[in-house]
């Protein structure tokens, strides 16, 4: 298989009269000119302080306006220059824990459309369950796991040797549509694969945009929850901006009110599980005490969340501090007065 | 031979099974009963599993062992291992091969038969069946509620006097509702856990006729057994909705068909294992106490999911073979009651009131401990 | 065995304890003939369940008139087949004595009956006195806490404060002779609370298995119980650090437990070792304090990539701080086989690598899957390296292996200078034969003067 090219612009990177990407960076002090010679040494494949201190939480993709992947091309230049933004043994670990096992089910035959896929988030499946899900198919399992998570690792050709694999064995059932829960699975179809040149025969839809759908067929029988919120966007949220709107609109229509605060929208701040991996521990207490304290000056009731992984990272600190961590899916069946399963 | 013997050498015998969630005491009846490694569900199924491969041959204490177990699933619920969910299931199985090949006990072969001759497991007339009933209305196609009262509540003094109270409150309430009578026939979740599978389909199969032919819509149960066993394991037929007697009261609390006045009394409750465990259903009989005023509900040690079995399950309430030791399940569970000051031990199962009612008088505490069902306090609230 | 007048035993027996307590019917005599482990199954005569010391006494008074081996039987959770009754006659099953007797909250000690199991224990602790812990197992909690003690267990607070055996503050055994004694303070005073500064005479006791007499009571020590505990797992792919880890770890005394663990599946475990720490503390600022230490203990590592901490989910965590943890437990069903089997060595810790690199030798040769698991024994002094095998009961070829492997197993720990904990009986008789002659011939002279019969669980730590 031909070696997949970032689609990356160096006349644009050296035109752009911002340099949003790093100045904008959350956790690096990066002015300008700093900016400028910083991107130069990368686009020619030389050493750079950002390869070694990059959170690696996607904000500069989203930050530029340019599409130009600086992101991308930071993991790309990480790999290449065999930094490690994480230890070797953690490493090993998350590449070894998506190669499928006896018991991930390859093939999924039988399951129709709307199918959801849960990526390697089996613990959701109860959750699963009620009004807005009553015709609904699981797909899930690491044959269709969605590997962008390896920017994290500093392995990121481990996704191009992956991803066109997981696309075929979806592609295999001949669904035109799949519902991704798992936020970093949407983008891995909608920006990582298009970055690269990977066709993706079957169009994602966003776990939201069901989710926003599937309450406005049941609009007569929702309860309002008249509740404030804090909301965790998630680092993949960066690469799909434009699905963003489903997070207001869901919350509108439930009768949420997504509190105004600093942490929030394109100021997000990541919920440094990954910071914690790179075993920043100052820095990761830092950032989530930073966050949740937001939550708390805003006067937010509870916190939702979009990525499980978001949850698994933040939702202890959240708890700690009197706000209720939950899924943005469970907020929604509490809507419809629906217990939440939880999940074990 | 049965799936359950490829797989019933996976038990590792640790004793999870002996305990609830936080260890407190044992909570394996037959094990608190006999103390014997063999009456664990861990001996228990190591024993099967020596039977099978002709290590052991059938013996009189091997069916008392084997018997024994109350199914009230704590075991299950507490087994760390993935095959969890089967072990009750696998006891069950290994019955039926007995029953099937004749190895039974004789009261346990007595229980059985009667069931099958006469309806009920004391080999009492069937046309006594109704004998309780006098003044109650007979089911008819249009009804709302078919009352299933099965043959604790038709032939047992304590069961009965369930029966008329709950049939009063739904007078109370005007819910239309009617019972077979005579011609009620046993419910069979007993004779299933037993094994005795030809006879359960039996009864099944006539229970789902007559529900058929009298239009029955939804049943609603005096006994957790019956509800268990209609729910679950009955076939399938229709809309036709299966609900146990509390979860209709409180519906009946909740739209103030029945409105309970002051009660003070400091109660507990014990969570009947085919009402909980089995089914999920742990709230709806305590929500009913709560709606009681002046009722102080007080929690047992173990309680819900780690409810201790009054020893009555599998037929024990009749065979007693758990009975006659002040190590006796239902001893042991009215002393936990009375230890937490409860003056009255509140149950939603007419086996767990006879087993109860029994344990409290063994233990000398009638006068201190009174033993009452949920539709028997609301009553009395609201007379 | 032939006995004369088996009748006349099981008569006695019946008006020491009441019928309903003892047993010579097939079926217990089937259960009682074995543990969950895979040595071989032999059939006692009779299964008795004492309540009191004074029935134990009567019990072994008869089988020591009689000759009748007698064997003491607790949770029967060592795996090395140690209840087995090898010479037949009686076993002893303890657990009908289970009471707390005694609690001592300001000289933080607990005296209880010989079947008392570890998670009564721990759940009348922590209703009555939740600020007090004992040390437990990751065994099942029908485990016993006398058990435990006299095969050397380890336990939660091993890291701190050594093997569970040095928790002891008192004991009261039926000597195979018959008379009752008590060892410790208690035998001066009213208090249990240490067996200094008295001749320590509980070594004649402590991982003897039951060969010298049956432990009626024991004083055992409490500990503080902290409100909130908290866990980090460092990984790491090189066995050969390991042990600095340790000694790192160790040396910031800052860590309620610390437990190794690797396992060839799921593949998130492949080829690594993760190393489990735990810490506890009454607030917030005390838990993050003694993260902070221990994260600085291995800086070193972290900067060279070579080991990190682990992102842990909050359900990954509820499941490393559970106690007893059933992971271990859970290891039996890993074949779909009811068994697993474990050597666990005690070693010096800088042997982890060579220990480590011999078990991935053995299954690999014998094809079979692992388990591994490693506890550190107080600062460092040692640890517990476990080679744990599941088995599959219903494939007799797969036992044959695993035995093997575990055979191989106790070999290798011995030559590399280990010793095997809780040995099985062909264990036992491989440390004797490497046993220094003069300590041999003094564990005989003591064995014969205690057990001059020898009715007591014999089989077990018998030297030619």
């Amino acid at each position: 298989m031909p070696e997949l090219k970032l689609k990356f612009n160096e006349k644009l990177c050296a035109t752009c009269p911002t340099y949003d990407c790093l100045v904008r960076c959350q956790y690096m002090n990066i002015d300008k000119d700093t900016a400028k010679a910083e991107m130069q040494k990368m686009i020619h494949n030389e050493d750079s302080f950002v390869l070694h201190q990059c959170a690696t939480c996607y904000a500069c993709e989203e930050y530029c306006k340019r599409g130009n992947h600086p992101f991308y091309l930071i993991t790309d230049l990480q790999e290449k220059r065999g930094i490690f933004p994480i230890p070797k043994p953690l490493v090993k670990q998350w590449v070894n824990a998506c190669i499928p096992g006896r018991r991930d089910i390859q093939q999924f035959w039988g399951a129709k459309e709307p199918v959801i896929s849960l990526c390697v988030f089996p613990e959701y499946v109860d959750s699963i369950q009620g009004k807005l899900f009553e015709d609904v198919s699981i797909i899930m399992g690491r044959y269709v796991c969605c590997q962008p998570g390896y920017v994290h690792f500093g392995n990121p050709s481990i996704i191009r040797e992956r991803l066109p694999r997981m696309i075929e064995n979806i592609a295999k059932h001949n669904f035109k549509e799949v519902i991704f829960f798992h936020d970093e699975c949407y983008s891995a179809f909608t920006s990582y694969a298009p970055a690269y040149g990977i066709e993706v025969p079957f169009k994602p839809i966003h776990f939201f945009d069901y989710l926003y759908n599937k309450l406005k067929e049941h609009e007569g029988e929702i309860k309002l929850l008249n509740i404030k919120v804090a909301y965790q966007r998630p680092c993949t949220s960066r690469l799909t901006p434009k699905k963003e709107h489903f997070v207001d609109d869901i919350l509108s229509l439930i009768g949420v009110k997504r509190i105004e605060r600093k942490y929030d929208r394109e100021n997000c701040l990541c919920c440094a599980g990954t910071i914690r991996g790179q075993q920043r521990y100052d820095l990761f207490v830092d950032v989530q005490k930073r966050n949740v304290e937001d939550m708390v000056n805003a006067g937010a009731e509870y916190c939702v969340f979009n990525c499980p992984a978001c949850f698994n990272s933040l939702s202890e600190a959240v708890a700690k501090k009197g706000i209720k961590p939950i899924m943005m899916h469970d907020l929604c069946k509490l809507a419809l007065g629906e217990k939440t399963a939880g999940w074990k | 031979m049965q799936a359950y013997a490829q797989q019933i050498h996976r038990c590792f015998r640790c004793g999870y099974c002996k305990f609830p969630s936080d260890f407190t005491d044992f909570n394996c009846p037959s094990y608190s009963r006999f103390r014997l490694e063999t009456y664990s569900t861990g001996g228990r199924l190591w024993l099967i599993w020596a039977w099978l491969k002709k290590e052991i041959e059938w013996s009189e204490h091997f069916a008392e062992i084997v018997f024994s177990c109350a199914t009230c699933r704590n075991c299950v619920e507490q087994c760390p291992m993935k095959f969890s969910d089967d072990i009750v299931d696998w006891i069950v199985a290994a019955r039926s091969d007995m029953v099937e090949k004749g190895l039974v006990l004789p009261h346990i072969r007595d229980f059985l038969n009667n069931i099958s001759k006469h309806g009920n497991p004391w080999g009492t007339a069937r046309s006594k069946r109704d004998a309780w009933a006098e003044g109650i209305r007979r089911y008819k196609p249009g009804d709302e509620y078919f009352l299933y009262v099965g043959c604790v509540g038709s032939y047992e003094e304590r069961g009965q006097r369930m029966a008329r109270s709950f049939a009063e409150l739904l007078d109370k309430a005007k819910v239309s509702f009617g019972i077979l009578g005579a011609e009620e026939d046993c419910d069979g979740n007993e004779v299933y856990t037993l094994g005795e599978m030809g006879l359960f389909q039996e009864l099944a199969k006539k229970n789902v006729q007559k529900f058929k032919e009298l239009e029955v819509k939804k049943v609603v149960t005096l006994s957790p057994h019956a509800y268990n066993s209609m729910k679950n394991k009955y076939p399938k037929f229709g809309e036709l909705q299966i609900v146990h007697y509390t979860q209709l009261l409180l519906e009946m609390i909740q739209q103030k068909k029945i409105k309970p006045s002051e009660l003070k009394a400091k109660v507990t409750y014990h969570d009947p294992c085919f009402l909980g465990r089995y089914n999920g259903v742990y709230d709806t009989p305590r929500e009913i106490l709560k709606s009681i005023p002046g009722i102080k509900l007080t929690e047992m040690k173990r309680t819900r999911e780690n409810s201790f079995c009054c020893g009555g399950g599998s037929g024990n309430f009749v065979t007693d073979l758990l009975g006659r030791s002040e190590e006796s399940p239902s001893r042991i569970r009215a002393r936990e009651a009375h230890e937490i000051g409860a003056e009255i031990l509140v149950v939603a199962c007419p086996s767990c009131m006879m087993m109860l009612d029994d344990a409290v008088k063994d233990e000398g505490l009638e006068g201190e401990l009174a033993v009452k069902d949920i539709s028997e306090l609301v009553k009395e609230s609201t007379k | 065995m032939e006995v004369i007048g088996m009748d006349e035993i099981y008569k006695s027996l019946a008006e020491i304890v009441d019928e309903e307590y003892v047993s010579n019917r097939k079926e217990e005599l089937y259960i009682y003939s074995q543990d969950p482990g895979m040595m071989e199954p032999h059939e006692p005569d009779y299964v008795v369940m004492p309540k009191t010391t004074e029935e134990v006494q009567k019990i072994v008074k008869l089988a020591n008139k009689e000759k009748i081996p007698i064997v003491p039987v607790g949770g029967s959770m060592s795996l090395s087949g140690l209840v087995i009754p090898h010479r037949g006659g009686i076993a002893l099953d303890l657990k009908r004595m289970d009471r707390v007797l005694e609690v001592n909250e300001k000289s933080r000690h607990v005296v209880v009956e010989a079947g008392m199991t570890q998670g009564k224990l721990k759940a009348y602790l922590e209703r009555r006195h939740p600020d007090l812990r004992h040390s437990i197992p990751d065994a099942p909690p029908s485990a016993t806490i006398v058990g435990n003690i006299v095969i050397h267990g380890q336990g939660r607070l091993t890291q701190q404060y050594g093997f569970n055996s040095d928790m002891v503050t008192g004991l009261e055994i039926v000597l195979p002779t018959g008379e009752v004694c008590k060892i410790g303070t208690c035998s001066v005073s009213p208090y249990w609370f240490a067996l200094a500064p008295l001749p320590d005479l509980a070594g004649l006791f402590l991982g003897w298995f039951g060969t010298t007499g049956v432990i009626t009571k024991l004083g055992l020590k409490l500990y503080p119980n902290k409100k909130i505990r908290d866990a980090e797992v460092f990984v790491v792919e090189d066995p050969n650090l390991v042990p600095d880890i340790i000694y790192r770890l160790t040396h910031t005394e800052m860590t309620e437990d610390i437990v190794l663990g690797a396992q060839p599946y799921p593949p998130i475990f492949k080829d690594i070792i993760m190393i489990m720490i735990l810490i506890t503390g009454d607030s917030e600022e005390e838990i993050e304090f003694k993260r902070r230490m221990i994260w600085d203990a291995l800086r070193t590592y972290i900067d060279s990539k070579e080991g990190g901490f682990s992102m842990l989910t909050p359900d990954m965590k509820q499941n490393l701080l559970k106690m007893p943890s059933d992971d271990t437990t859970k290891l039996a069903d890993v074949l779909k086989g009811g068994g697993f089997e474990y050597a666990g060595p005690i070693i010096p810790v800088e042997k982890y690598p060579e220990t480590y690199k011999k078990l991935l030798e053995l299954t690999s040769k014998y094809g079979i899957t692992f388990g591994h698991a490693g506890r550190v024994i107080g600062r460092s002094h040692c640890m517990m390296f476990s080679f744990a095998y599941p088995f599959n009961r219903a494939d007799p070829d797969n036992i044959e292996r695993t035995k093997k492997a575990l055979h191989e197993t106790n070999v290798a720990s011995l030559d590399i200078g280990g010793v095997p904990w809780k040995p099985e009986v062909p264990s036992q008789k491989m440390i004797m034969e490497r046993m220094d002659k003069n300590t041999l011939e003094l564990m005989k002279r003591v064995k014969k003067l205690l057990d001059p019969n020898g009715i007591m669980n014999p089989g077990n730590w018998e030297a030619k």
